[in-house]
C-alpha cells in the first residue's frame, strides 16, 4: 500500500477511517492542532498546570529493595502514578481540554476502559470548565466502581455501554457514535495513542513529556542513557509517551502487551505479539481478529489493557524493529504488583505491573551497573478489589 | 457491468436495506424477491461486523445476532449468487471496512462481481483512504459508492462527486442509522448543494422510517434507502406481512 502521500500514517499504518460526518470535524482538529502546535502560549499555560496542577515533573525513582530482590540490574521507576488523579492519563486530558476549549467546544465526550482516563477526563473538565460525559462498558463499570465514582463526583455523566463485550473497546465506539450525532458542538477526547488521524500523533504528543523529561533525569542521575526502557502497551500512550523522546538514541526499548490467562487460551489482549493488520476504530493498525475480519473478544486482568487494537505508530515501531513488544500474562502481573507492595511501599495500577514484571526479567540477566528504566504509569488503588479476589486476601 | 443505473431510470428509486443472516440464516433468500414484488428498485445486503460504529442500535443488534448464526462474508457471497438467480434488481453490499480488507479487496470484488452484487457501500471509508478498493471494484466492474453528509464541504462534495461510482449516498442528518420521528430541517439545501457538484444519482439514507418521510426525500432526491424500521418489522412480524405491508406504503408514497 503506498501511503507516501496520504496524512496521518505511519508507514503503512494509520489513516482516518471514518464515517463521512466526521472528517470535517477531524480536519478542523488537525488545524487547530497545527495551529497550537506554533503557538507558545498554549504550551506555557499547558507546563503551567502540569507543574501545579499535575505535579509534574514526576520523579524518577530507584527501586532499591526491587533491584536488590532481583539481584541483577538496578530498576528506575518513572513515577507517573504521581501524577494528579492517579495515573499519566492526566497529561493528555488536560492538554486535549485545552484544546477543546480553543476550539470553542462546550461539551466534551470520552471513553474509558479502567477508568484512569475518564477520571482525568472529568478532572480537566472540571478545571476548565466544560461539560463530560464518559462512556464506559459496564463490565469495566464494575469492575472498575471506585474510578465510576470518582468520576460522578468530579461532575462527570458515566454513561454505561452495554453491547457486545461492554468493554473498552464498545465504550470507545459508543464514544464515537455520540460524537457523529453531536458533531457540532462536541469534542472528542480520545484518551490513547489510537483512532483516526491526528490522534495518534495528538496524543503522543500530549504524553511526550514522560520520555523528556526521563530522559532528563537519567542523564543527570546517572550521566548516561539507560540500558532499557520497558513501558506496558494497550492502545500505548503511555509506551508512547516515554519511547518517543527516545526513539533517536540508542536504547533497546520494549512494550510489555498483556497475555491474560495465556497467549494459547482463548483470549489475551496481545495484539502486537498475535494479531494481524486491519481496520477498526479509525486506524489501520495490528489488531486482534478472527478470519473473517471480526474483530476477537479480549482478556486481560488489567482493563486498560483490555483492547483488541493498539496504537498505529506501535504497528510501525514493530514491523522496523526499533521497539520490541512481548507479553506478560496475568499471573505475572499480579507477581510484581505484589512485590513492588511489599518491596517498595508502592501499589502499581495493574497496566504497568506488567511492564514491571517484564523489566524483572531483564534485569536478572544484566549486570548490577545496568540500569532498566519502567514507566509506572498508573497507581494501583483502583485495582484493589480485583487483586485482593485474585491474591485470596 | 454494474445494474445500478437501471435502479434510477424510470422512477424514484425505494432502496431497502437487510441484514445477511437476520434473525434467520434465510430471511434474506426469502425477503429480497419478495422486496422486488413489493416495489423495491435495489437492495443493500448488509455483511455483519462486529464494531458497526455507524450504526444505531437496531442495525447493531442484528448485526450481533446475525453473527451469532455464522454469517461470514463468504456466506453473504452465497446468498447474494443464489439471489441473483432469482431477482433482476441491482444488489449492492453494505459492510465495514475491516472485513473486506481481511477478505481481500481484489479477491473481495473479483467474487462480488462473479456472485452478481452491483456495488458497495463502506461507511468507514471515505474517499481519501479509498483508493485501492475504488481500483479493484473498477476492474471487477462492482461500483464503489460513497458517502456524504450534511457537514461535507463543497470541496469533498466535488471530489465525491468525481470518485463515486453508480450513485452517492446521502446522509440525511449528522449520526449513526435508526429510525427518526422527524427529517432534518436542511434535507433539502443538503440535496441542493450536492446536486451543484454531483451528476451520480443521489439517493438519502439514515433516520428514514414513514411514507411521508419518504415523499419529503423523494421530493429532491433520485432515490431514498430505509434499513432500521425494515428490519425491526422483520423482527416482530417473521411470516413478513407487516413488512411488506411498510415497503408498499413507501412505494405509494414514491409514486
Amino acid at each position: 500500500m503506498d501511503t507516501r502521500n496520504r496524512r496521518g500514517y505511519f508507514g503503512e499504518f494509520g489513516g482516518r477511517f471514518v464515517p463521512e460526518t466526521l472528517v470535517p470535524a477531524l480536519e478542523e482538529l488537525e488545524r487547530a492542532y497545527e495551529h497550537i502546535k506554533g503557538d507558545p502560549a498554549f504550551w506555557e499555560e499547558f507546563n503551567a498546570l502540569g507543574r501545579d496542577y499535575i505535579g509534574r515533573p514526576t520523579p524518577l525513582y530507584h527501586a532499591r529493595r526491587l533491584s536488590e530482590y532481583i539481584g541483577g540490574a538496578q530498576v528506575l521507576l518513572k513515577r507517573e502514578d504521581l501524577c494528579h488523579t492517579g495515573a499519566h492519563k492526566i497529561n493528555n486530558a488536560l492538554g486535549q481540554g485545552l484544546l477543546a476549549r480553543r476550539m470553542g467546544k462546550q461539551r466534551v465526550v470520552a471513553e474509558t476502559g479502567a477508568g484512569q482516563h475518564g477520571v482525568a477526563t472529568a478532572a480537566a473538565c472540571a478545571l476548565l470548565d466544560l461539560e463530560c460525559v464518559v462512556f464506559m462498558g459496564s463490565v469495566d463499570m464494575e469492575r472498575q466502581s471506585p474510578n465510576v465514582r470518582r468520576m460522578r463526583l468530579l461532575g462527570a455523566e458515566v454513561r454505561p455501554v452495554e453491547a457486545g463485550s461492554a468493554t473498552l473497546k464498545e465504550a470507545i465506539s459508543e464514544a464515537l457514535r455520540d460524537w457523529v450525532t453531536h458533531v457540532a458542538d462536541t469534542y472528542y477526547l480520545l484518551g490513547s495513542v489510537v483512532g483516526p488521524h491526528p490522534y495518534p500523533t495528538l496524543v503522543r504528543d500530549f504524553q511526550a513529556v514522560i520520555g523528556r523529561e526521563a530522559r532528563e533525569q537519567v542523564m543527570s542521575a546517572y550521566g548516561r542513557l539507560p540500558d532499557r526502557i520497558v513501558a506496558c502497551v494497550g492502545g500505548g500512550s503511555n509506551a508512547m509517551g516515554i519511547f518517543y523522546p527516545f526513539l533517536d538514541a540508542p536504547v533497546p526499548l520494549i512494550g510489555v502487551e498483556a497475555a491474560g490467562k495465556g497467549l494459547d487460551a482463548d483470549t489475551h489482549s496481545a495484539t502486537l505479539v498475535k494479531g494481524r493488520p486491519g481496520v477498526l476504530h479509525g486506524t489501520r493498525s495490528y489488531l486482534l481478529q478472527d478470519a473473517h475480519g471480526q474483530i476477537e473478544p479480549t482478556h486481560s486482568i488489567a482493563p486498560g489493557l483490555d483492547y483488541p487494537g493498539v496504537g498505529p505508530e506501535h504497528s510501525f515501531l514493530r514491523n522496523t524493529g526499533r521497539v520490541q513488544y512481548v507479553a506478560v500474562d496475568d499471573a505475572g502481573a499480579l507477581e510484581s504488583f505484589r512485590l513492588l507492595s511489599r518491596l517498595e511501599g508502592i501499589l502499581p495500577a495493574l497496566e504497568p505491573s506488567h511492564a514491571t514484571f517484564h523489566a524483572m526479567s531483564l534485569a536478572r540477566e544484566m549486570p548490577k551497573e545496568g540500569l532498566v528504566l519502567v514507566n509506572l504509569s498508573g497507581r494501583g488503588d483502583k485495582d484493589i478489589g480485583i487483586v485482593a479476589e485474585a491474591l485470596g486476601l | 457491468m454494474s445494474r445500478i443505473p437501471e435502479a434510477f431510470g424510470r422512477r424514484k428509486a425505494l432502496i431497502p436495506y437487510v441484514t445477511v443472516g437476520y434473525p434467520r440464516p434465510e430471511t434474506a433468500l426469502e425477503l429480497v424477491p419478495r422486496l422486488e414484488e413489493w416495489g423495491a428498485d435495489m437492495v443493500e445486503l448488509g455483511i455483519p461486523f462486529s464494531d458497526p460504529l455507524a450504526d444505531g442500535a437496531t442495525i447493531q443488534e442484528a448485526s450481533f445476532m446475525a453473527l451469532g448464526q455464522g454469517t461470514t462474508p463468504a456466506r453473504c457471497l452465497e446468498v447474494a449468487a443464489r439471489l441473483r438467480e432469482r431477482v433482476s434488481l441491482p444488489l449492492v453490499f453494505m459492510t465495514y471496512y475491516n472485513p473486506v480488507l481481511s477478505y481481500g479487496l481484489e479477491g473481495f470484488c473479483r467474487e462480488a462481481a462473479r456472485a452478481g452484487v452491483d456495488g458497495l457501500i463502506i461507511p468507514d471509508l471515505p474517499h481519501e483512504e479509498g483508493v485501492e478498493l475504488e481500483a479493484a471494484g473498477e476492474r471487477h466492474g462492482v461500483d464503489l459508492v460513497y458517502l456524504l453528509s450534511p457537514n461535507s464541504s463543497a470541496e469533498r462534495m466535488q471530489a465525491v462527486g468525481r470518485h463515486s461510482r453508480g450513485f452517492i449516498y446521502l446522509v440525511s442528518l449528522t449520526g449513526v442509522t435508526g429510525a427518526r420521528r422527524e427529517l432534518p430541517p436542511e434535507l433539502e439545501s443538503f440535496v441542493g448543494r450536492v446536486r451543484q457538484s454531483a451528476t451520480l444519482p443521489l439517493a438519502v439514507g439514515f433516520g428514514i422510517s414513514t411514507p411521508e418521510q419518504t415523499a419529503r426525500a423523494a421530493e429532491v432526491a433520485d432515490g431514498v434507502i430505509v434499513g432500521s424500521r425494515l428490519i425491526q418489522l422483520i423482527r416482530e412480524d417473521d411470516g413478513y406481512a407487516a413488512a411488506g405491508e411498510f415497503i408498499r406504503g413507501l412505494r405509494r408514497a414514491l409514486g
